[in-house]
């Protein structure tokens, strides 16, 4: 059996939750305070969009952009001579395009539903707003950020249809686990597709758990309180 | 010291906003119904809610000015406002609560947690406080900033009525010790008759009086302020002569010692200034319904003479018997406009 699906899976789901963790809360926190209810909705659609588009769609707006002689693409070759489409990175790009808009909607409610009035407080107490984030906004909203951390992981580990558009399916590069229950479904192996399904739905039964484990001590901590 | 000074302008598809008050003296209530604007007036002056124009000034320092484009932070204003839930932080122990606005004195942290008779609850998280706890905790750490104005949002709604009383001469007791301009939001008009020197009365977004406490009371001038501050029995009223009145829902003339201004438009009798009497009482009372509270007996009852709408009034419960006949002293007759 090749292993070599699991590593570049996990590889993959790591690098894009660590990326997706951040810039979704971040994009969280910029709508949150955009004041103009059109100029919300609009990026509120706009980064929403990859969650409700076929996958392969936007692996086609991805490869129509990062694509070797594409805008961006031939940016990265000429500045850092980095070829994304094909390559790994594409797996990453891929799985943190299609997990991002769970990650930026789970943290979007969670800071919404931190009562206002604490953050009016802190304001008028004097609280810098970058202390302010750090103190009161995120701590009340991790339960729900971290939720959306583990679906957003979840999702980039079963990545599929974005990453087949602009990672391919090169075995040993960007073949994840997903591409390979297919590649061995595919070429008439169920024997070896078994296996890697075992490992996914494994994989994808703990993050869950993990979920329900932090919620539950996220309860406990409150019950302190 | 701290006199606040605002006018206050918003307008919204059904509401509009257009106040101008000055604060005279030391604590100045704000008496109006839930919807009039009050919350959203006090949130202006603290710059946690926008307004199209107006201006804002604490102590004489300018804070918001829309003509002059200055519009600063709520950070920047030191004004120390009270939430009507306390908006304590849940993540965050009583001591780190009153720290978050102290910056790095950690000597007047201790002593407000001592002034504030905290000890003992530093360590506690704010859901395992009384509420009466929450509140001195929730006014300690606006203090711990600094503040050279307060605004208190409905200070007492979130407790438990047998508490009020308590906490209300509390709070008074400490709002004495505080130098600068106090503003309290409320409804309740024995809340604020208790705690303030002079009460504004609001309405659907315009000031429409400020006096002091003692004397709103004795004469609201205005319908809404009488309403407001608790006259049941409110009458169109017509100008007979000089100095005589008549009450049209009632059907009743009154004489009084003074001249009737001619802009009167409505009189009004508070439920307590109904005075039972003999023969010679002013009113015969044709008795509608009797409902008993465990102190007093309210009666509603109509002009036997000329039956015309129903009035309140408020005995004590001493009286067995509805009396025959009510009069009222002239001077408690309220003219209104």
């Amino acid at each position: 059996m090749d292993f070599s699906p699991i590593l570049i899976s996990l590889k993959t789901a790591v690098f894009s939750i660590v990326i997706t963790f951040f810039t979704g809360m971040l994009a969280a926190y910029l709508v949150v305070r955009i004041r103009n209810v059109k100029v919300k909705i609009a990026w509120d659609g706009f980064l929403t969009l990859p969650l409700v588009l076929p996958p392969t769609v936007a692996g086609f707006f991805l490869l129509y952009l990062f694509g070797v002689k594409r805008p961006l693409g031939s940016f990265f070759v000429e500045y850092f001579g980095v070829k994304i489409a094909f390559s790994w990175g594409a797996t990453v790009l891929a799985a943190a395009v299609i997990s991002f808009p769970l990650m930026y909607r789970s943290a979007r409610g969670a800071f919404e539903q931190v009562d206002e009035n604490l953050i009016f407080a802190a304001r008028t107490l004097g609280m810098p707003e970058a202390v302010i984030f750090r103190r009161i906004l995120l701590p009340n909203a991790l339960p729900g950020i971290l939720s959306g951390g583990i679906l957003a992981f979840a999702r980039g580990l079963g990545e599929f249809g974005a990453t087949a558009m602009i990672a391919g399916n090169i075995a040993g590069r960007t073949r994840t686990l997903p591409l390979a229950v297919y590649s061995e479904v595919a070429a008439g192996n169920m024997e070896g597709a078994y296996r890697y399904v075992l490992i996914l739905v494994l994989l994808s039964f703990l993050a869950v758990s993990g979920m329900n484990v932090a919620a539950g001590w996220f309860r406990k901590q409150d019950r302190r309180r | 010291m701290g006199q606040i000074e605002a006018s206050l302008q918003k307008e919204f598809k059904n509401f509009k906003l257009n106040m101008n008050l000055t604060s005279p003296g030391h604590i100045l209530g704000v008496l109006g119904a839930s919807g009039c604007g009050k919350s959203m007036s006090l949130k202006a002056i603290a710059g946690i809610s926008a307004l199209d124009k107006g201006k804002v000034a604490i102590g004489g320092r300018i804070v918001y000015d829309s003509g002059r484009r200055i519009d600063l932070t709520p950070q920047k204003r030191k004004v120390g406002y009270l939430f009507q839930n306390y908006a304590l932080f849940p993540n965050m122990t009583v001591y780190e609560n009153i720290a978050a606005g102290a910056g790095r004195d950690t000597f007047y942290v201790k002593n407000l947690i001592s002034r504030f008779h905290l000890e003992g609850l530093e360590s506690l998280y704010p859901g395992r406080l009384s509420g009466g706890q929450q509140q001195r905790t929730a006014l300690a750490r606006i203090l711990a900033s600094r503040p050279e104005a307060l605004l208190l949002d409905e200070p007492f709604s979130a407790l438990d009525s047998y508490l009020k009383e308590e906490l209300q001469m509390e709070l008074k007791e400490r709002l004495s010790e505080f130098e600068g301009a106090v503003m309290i939001v409320s409804h309740d008009r024995d809340e604020l008759y208790r705690l303030c020197d002079h009460i504004m009365v609001m309405s659907s977004g315009a000031n429409i009086i400020c006096k002091g406490t003692e004397e709103l009371f004795a004469n609201p001038e205005k319908v809404e302020a009488a309403r407001l501050t608790g006259c049941k029995n409110i009458s169109p009223a017509i100008r007979v002569g000089e100095q005589v009145v008549e009450a049209a829902d009632w059907g009743v003339r009154f004489r009084l010692n003074r001249r009737i201004p001619e802009h009167m438009r409505y009189i009004g009798i508070r439920a307590h200034d109904f005075l039972p009497a003999d023969r010679d009482g002013q009113i015969a009372v044709e008795t509608v319904h009797v409902a008993d509270a465990p102190f007093e007996r309210n009666i509603l009852f109509k002009n036997a003479d000329n039956p015309g709408e129903t009035m309140w009034m408020k005995l004590d419960r001493g009286y067995r018997q509805v009396p025959e006949r009510v009069s009222v002293r002239e001077d408690k007759i309220l003219l209104l406009e």
